[in-house]
């Protein structure tokens, strides 16, 4: 299959919901895994001998299992208030990508198959069978959602899209019609450790060069410490923070703040993943047995100490899952929160004083933040409701001189994904991915015009990913994009008081 | 004892046996559903108290749905206060001695039938003149707004156009919750009515009127954001933990 052509649509002045465009994605669909992908993880290599009852069967299993799911496919009235809410949507017109429609796909299946109303009336309520057709749509349009929850702030049931995506992926999954990408990446974790694959050996290379670099660059001994036993701390970091850019320059700040701290890191192999893509498939035993590696790994190097880097996805597995998947942390120090995120750790210190900026390091920038869905709208930093808003805003402030927020309604609860979330961050879908961009893109032009904001600061690698990829298609610099902990490690001064 | 008498008695027992047992059923279904995982849309409360709160802010102020729609909210929130006011006005039919609030309520439950009727408008108007609502709507999206606007008509039109035995009506109900029935009154406007409501009743908790009960029951609305202090655990993701991997 050809790439599709990429188009990214024109920015408009101010955020205008377009007019239906049915069909207009229908051809915008993901490699499906093949046999040896699925198998590794334990799913059907190819689309099953009576598929269809298998479906429902799995359908009828995960109603048993989740209560969101069962509820949310019933409670449901059309109402439209999520239906000009999704970034998908906004960026396409295919009527599909309304979040209600979207679910509709799950629904019509579920009310054929497991509501008197469905059975009797089907054309009355919208209930059809499960057909070829409807498996298709199914595996087209949950791959253009990216499980980011702006809907569900939106509905008056709190129904969450993000939990009907994910049930139709574990029942795709369980028939034979996997993701290619989401599931090639989980069986890298498995084997080695980190979703890019990179073993162990080269994991070393890249940070003992990255230390060297520090050297230099510092003139002190900014280490970058692997699989060292008794260190205070673990920190899980994504795999792209290794060599990616802009990551790479979040894993410095990080070194740099640990540094300035004087507190004992380490970073593991084993556990060299913050990403949990088992969230994306929808399927418990794979996010459990991925965050598994990062209990394994802690009690292995006797640390203290659990903290995540920049990941927003991994934020949430972390914050929300760990305790219910890999728990209880008992033997950890209790006076820290299990697990921290690093801004957490960072804004620490600043309240304490304990490191020290030279604000004007980083005066070329004009900087404003993307707030990271799964960071906004599933997890929470520090004590307070919205900490994760603060927080990250609060370090921004305290390292640089020139803050400017995006349009209110693009921003904290209300923020759009950047596009390339759960799963689809993947070049056969980069014209979805451009076009899911439009929301954000819109309200960064416009602080671009009004303020110069020449810097987007965010705290997820697939967000940072994302965003170097589609910028330049809006005539925006790629490098405009960059963590938050690249400010701090543009800032932070490592020499004697 | 007409016919009509026996027929209705019949049909609203039928309708409330329908209704309690369902929604009995489904709300039972619901509770013993586990939510194995802590999804709270956040920023969400930490506390239970905060739950409660966020919970009737919700139920009562649509606040989600403010945030959204203020169209979609006017009409929506317009129908469910007139809806809940002429409920209220309606039990003096079921009570003796009337209760003294339900008394104090008549006014307000009268204007609240055309506020009923007119909410009722606006969100069946949305679902011809937005585009994005018409796509969604299937044939019984448009036929519950038809059921309750016609409800809501002829409930109006006894009240303004043509009247029943209003008092015989009420020794009708009275007498059918002790089992003990007597004739309602021959009126085609009654009739219409209640055989309407009734289908309403019936109908509650087999089709998308479960959002009632469901608002209640949806995890990311009612958990509280606490999955780093309090261990969360399912009773089947409890019974992994003891598989070795």
């Amino acid at each position: 299959m050809a790439t599709a052509e990429v188009i990214a649509p024109p920015l408009k002045e101010y955020p205008v919901i377009p007019i239906l465009q049915a069909g207009s994605m229908a051809s915008s669909k993901p490699y499906v895994a093949n046999a040896q992908m699925q198998q590794a993880l334990g799913f059907p290599g190819e689309l099953v001998e009576g598929w269809q009852e298998k479906a429902v069967f799995r359908l009828g299993e995960l109603l048993k299992n989740y209560r969101s799911l069962k509820v949310y496919l019933d409670s449901c009235v059309h109402c439209g208030a999520c239906s000009d809410k999704c970034h998908y949507f906004l960026g396409t017109g295919d009527p599909k990508n309304m979040p209600v429609a979207r679910q509709d796909l799950l629904r019509k299946v579920y009310r054929r198959y497991f509501t008197w109303s469905g059975k009797l009336f089907p054309r009355l309520v919208g209930a059809e069978d499960l057909t070829k057709e409807v498996l298709e749509d199914w595996n087209t349009y949950f791959n253009q959602c990216s499980e980011c929850r702006r809907c569900s702030v939106f509905c008056p049931y709190g129904i969450d899209t993000a939990e009907i995506t994910m049930a139709a992926k574990e029942i795709m999954d369980s028939i034979g019609m996997g993701q290619k990408y989401s599931n090639e990446i989980i069986a890298k974790v498995h084997k080695i450790g980190n979703n890019l694959g990179l073993p162990g050996p080269a994991l070393l290379d890249t940070l003992q060069s990255i230390e060297e670099d520090l050297k230099e660059e510092t003139g002190q001994d900014v280490r970058l410490p692997l699989n060292e036993k008794g260190a205070e701390v673990l920190v899980v970091v994504p795999s792209a923070d290794f060599f990616a850019e802009p990551h790479v320059f979040s894993l410095i700040g990080y070194a740099k703040v640990f540094h300035a701290a004087g507190i004992s890191w380490t970073i593991s192999t084993h556990a060299s993943e913050a990403g949990n893509f088992g969230l994306f498939i929808g399927n418990y035993g794979q996010m459990r047995s991925i965050a598994m590696r990062v209990r394994e790994s802690a009690l292995d190097l006797g640390v203290k100490r659990i903290v995540v880097g920049e990941c927003g996805h991994a934020w949430r597995v972390a914050y929300s899952f760990w305790n219910t998947l890999i728990g209880p942390f008992d033997f950890l120090d209790p006076n820290h929160p299990v697990p921290q995120h690093i801004c957490e750790l960072t804004y620490d210190l600043i309240q304490r004083g304990a490191i020290r900026f030279d604000k004007s390091k980083n005066d070329q920038y004009v900087v404003t933040f993307h707030d990271s869905c799964n960071v906004a709208r599933a997890s929470r930093m520090g004590n307070m409701p919205g900490g994760q808003f603060e927080i990250p805003r609060a370090i921004i402030r305290a390292v640089a001189n020139k803050f400017v927020e995006m349009d209110p309604d693009s921003i904290r609860e209300k923020t759009f994904c950047c596009g390339g979330g759960g799963g689809l961050l993947t070049d056969e879908l980069l014209d979805l991915r451009v076009k899911g961009a439009l929301p954000r893109m819109e309200a960064l032009k416009s602080v671009v015009d009004s303020d110069g904001v020449n810097f987007m600061a965010t705290i997820c690698a697939i967000c940072k990913a994302q965003f170097s990829k589609v910028l330049p298609y809006y005539k925006f610099n790629m490098s405009m994009v960059g963590g938050v902990h690249q400010l701090v490690a543009n800032a932070i001064q490592l020499g004697p008081k | 004892m007409t016919a009509a008498t026996i027929i209705f008695a019949l049909v609203f027992y039928a309708a409330t046996a329908l209704c309690v047992g369902g929604l009995a059923w489904r709300i039972a279904d619901y509770a013993r559903t586990p939510a194995p995982l802590k999804i709270p849309t956040t920023p969400a409360p930490t506390t239970t108290g905060g739950v409660v709160l966020r919970m009737f802010r919700e139920v009562a102020l649509f606040e989600s749905l403010f945030k959204s729609s203020l169209w979609t909210w006017l009409f929506g929130w317009m129908f469910h206060v007139a809806l809940a006011l002429v409920i209220a006005r309606h039990l003096r039919y079921f009570t003796e001695p009337v209760w003294f609030w339900v008394t104090w309520i008549q006014p307000f439950g009268l204007y609240a039938g055309f506020a009923l009727v007119a909410g009722l408008g606006g969100l069946w108007a949305r679902r011809f003149l937005v585009d994005r609502v018409r796509y969604i709507s299937t044939p019984s999206d448009h036929l519950m707004l038809v059921l309750l606007i016609a409800i809501g008509i002829s409930g109006l039109a006894m009240k303004f156009l043509s009247h029943t035995d209003i008092v015989a009506v009420k020794a009708f109900f009275l007498g059918l919750m002790v089992f003990d029935w007597q004739p309602l009154p021959s009126h085609p406007g009654l009739y219409v009515h209640l055989a309407l409501v009734a289908l309403l009743i019936a109908i509650f908790p087999y089709s998308k009127l479960l959002h009632a009960p469901g608002i209640f029951f949806s995890p990311t609305r009612n958990q509280a954001d606490n999955p780093r202090e309090v261990r969360h655990l399912s009773a089947w993701a409890a019974a992994l933990e003891k598989v070795k991997p």
